[in-house]
């Protein structure tokens, strides 16, 4: 047999990060997920601003905040589904499923890759919404960061144990959104209540945002861990 | 670790039940090391699910593989010394033959991956594709080759083969049944599961599979050749019109 050169299997995080260097590299080739992504979200923030921007009159924070996060998860609705679709495609799951890396690894690798693109769309997000809702984020920018990356991190979560799980089912795209968004009203809950008193131009409520901030947290714990349990009896198919 | 590289793996009455339905039911065999193993059947023979108990990929719901003298199951660590390539090349169409293989070589612990690939690249013929060109601008022929490549990543013990010639043209196929004689003399256990009766000429065992039992199970040293993989094979399965309607719709 040929010399692979002493074949000794990489770390855990080693793993991880592999999957996901991949996952990024080859969107930095295509693009394609970030653009869909970024378009969506401009699209989503676009609508609302022209409902409830009325000649110049600043929406109210709670208004802006949902805004936020209902295109947070519309765009990472369908970030989702596209970077498990390169999964499947002539069956490269199978190949990587076979390979020593543990289940566990593959998902906290599918998880960052998610998050990653997410973040950089979140970033447009953020600014767009500063300009076109005036809303008041110099501040509290370092707080609502925090709130924006602990709800990606628990929605992508979720949403990499969904995905995977509909890796082969027909029908995925809507099947994600009709499983996922069930389980992730408590993170858009929490993000957009703890994005509202942060961004409250009259009275911010930090006291109640660290509130919501520390909820995230334990809802990123608690996804995160099922997320590195349930992912391997999920893509075994068995 | 006990010494796979050399091992035969033994299947003793494995049997595979999805909700109910059987798909394999006490499948006893041994594949031995230095041998090609074509696993015939036709449609729903269990051979698909058989090669996904070898993979390690399910687990079988009766019975056991042994790998030497180690038990292989589902998410078995010894699945690191199996190499499989499919009738889909597994790879991503978006990076470069070179970055899959690399990939590939670096999660399977390989200490230079990106000289393995390089290696591997020339050995399947791929050595000089342009460097940029995605995989999914490869023909058919050529994502086999790199799907061969991608499996020997990491010198595996144990090569499995689902269906690989389908889709290859007569070329493609003549260099692949070249190839799995070149690996079977590498000492590797091979098996390959198809229902192209020519790409099991090159065997040198037959195991036939039949409503998810073995019906045939011979071994010639030296290769059935494709006159006795046919006569075998159409003998065995003959009577299948006469039979009832199979137990399992699995492949």
């Amino acid at each position: 047999m040929a010399d692979a050169g002493g074949a000794r299997p990489a770390g855990f995080l080693r793993q991880a990060l592999r999957i996901a260097a991949k996952d990024l590299a080859i969107e930095w080739r295509s693009k394609e997920v970030l653009a869909t992504m970024t378009f969506l979200a401009v699209v989503v923030v676009l609508i609302f601003s022209f409902a409830f921007v009325i000649e110049g009159t600043r929406p109210p924070a709670a208004v802006v905040s949902g805004i936020v996060w209902v295109a947070l998860v519309v765009s990472g609705t369908v970030g989702l589904g596209r970077t498990f679709d390169r999964e499947r495609d002539g069956e490269a799951i199978r190949s990587l499923l076979l390979t020593p890396a543990p289940r566990a690894a593959i998902y906290l690798g599918k998880l960052l890759a998610t998050v990653a693109l997410m973040a950089l769309t979140e970033v447009v997000l953020t600014g767009l919404s500063g300009v076109l809702f005036a809303a008041s984020l110099g501040d509290v920018i370092g707080r609502v960061a925090l709130l924006l990356a602990l709800g990606t991190v628990g929605f992508a979560a979720a949403g990499c144990i969904f995905s995977a799980a509909l890796l082969r089912a027909r029908g995925r795209d809507a099947l994600l959104a009709t499983l996922l968004y069930p389980i992730i009203v408590p993170i858009v809950i929490a993000g957009a209540r703890g994005t509202s008193q942060l961004i409250d131009p009259i009275s911010p409520d930090f006291d109640g945002a660290r509130f919501w901030t520390q909820f995230l947290f334990a809802l990123d714990v608690l996804f995160v861990t099922a997320g590195l349990w349930a992912f391997e009896p999920i893509v075994s198919g068995d | 670790m006990t010494g796979q590289g050399a091992a035969a793996l033994r299947l003793s009455k494995v049997g595979k039940i999805y909700g109910g339905r059987r798909a394999l039911a006490d499948v006893s065999t041994t594949f031995e090391p230095g041998r090609i193993a074509a696993v015939l059947g036709p449609n729903g023979a269990g051979k698909s699910t058989l090669l996904a108990i070898l993979s390690t990929l399910i687990a079988p719901s009766t019975g056991d593989v042994r790998w030497g003298d180690a038990l292989l199951g589902r998410g078995s660590s010894l699945r690191a010394r199996i190499g499989y390539v499919g009738h889909e090349p597994g790879i991503y169409g978006d990076l470069t033959a070179a970055e899959n293989l690399t990939l590939f070589a670096s999660l399977h612990g390989v200490s230079d991956p990106a000289g393995r690939a390089a290696a591997l690249l020339s050995r399947v013929g791929l050595g000089d594709v342009a460097r940029d060109a995605a995989a999914r601008t490869f023909s058919r022929g050529m994502l086999q080759r790199l799907a061969l490549a991608r499996a020997l990543a990491h010198d595996p013990a144990l090569l499995l083969f689902d269906e690989p010639a389908s889709a290859l043209d007569p070329a493609g196929a003549d260099w692949l049944s070249r190839e799995l004689a070149a690996e079977r003399d590498g000492g590797r256990v091979v098996v390959l599961v198809t229902h192209d009766l020519s790409a099991a000429a090159v065997a040198d065992q037959l195991v036939i599979l039949r409503r998810g039992r073995v019906v045939f199970d011979e071994t010639r040293p030296g290769g059935f050749g494709a006159e006795a993989v046919r006569s075998s094979y159409e003998a065995k399965t003959r009577e299948q019109t006469r039979d009832k309607p199979r137990e399992s719709p699995r492949g």
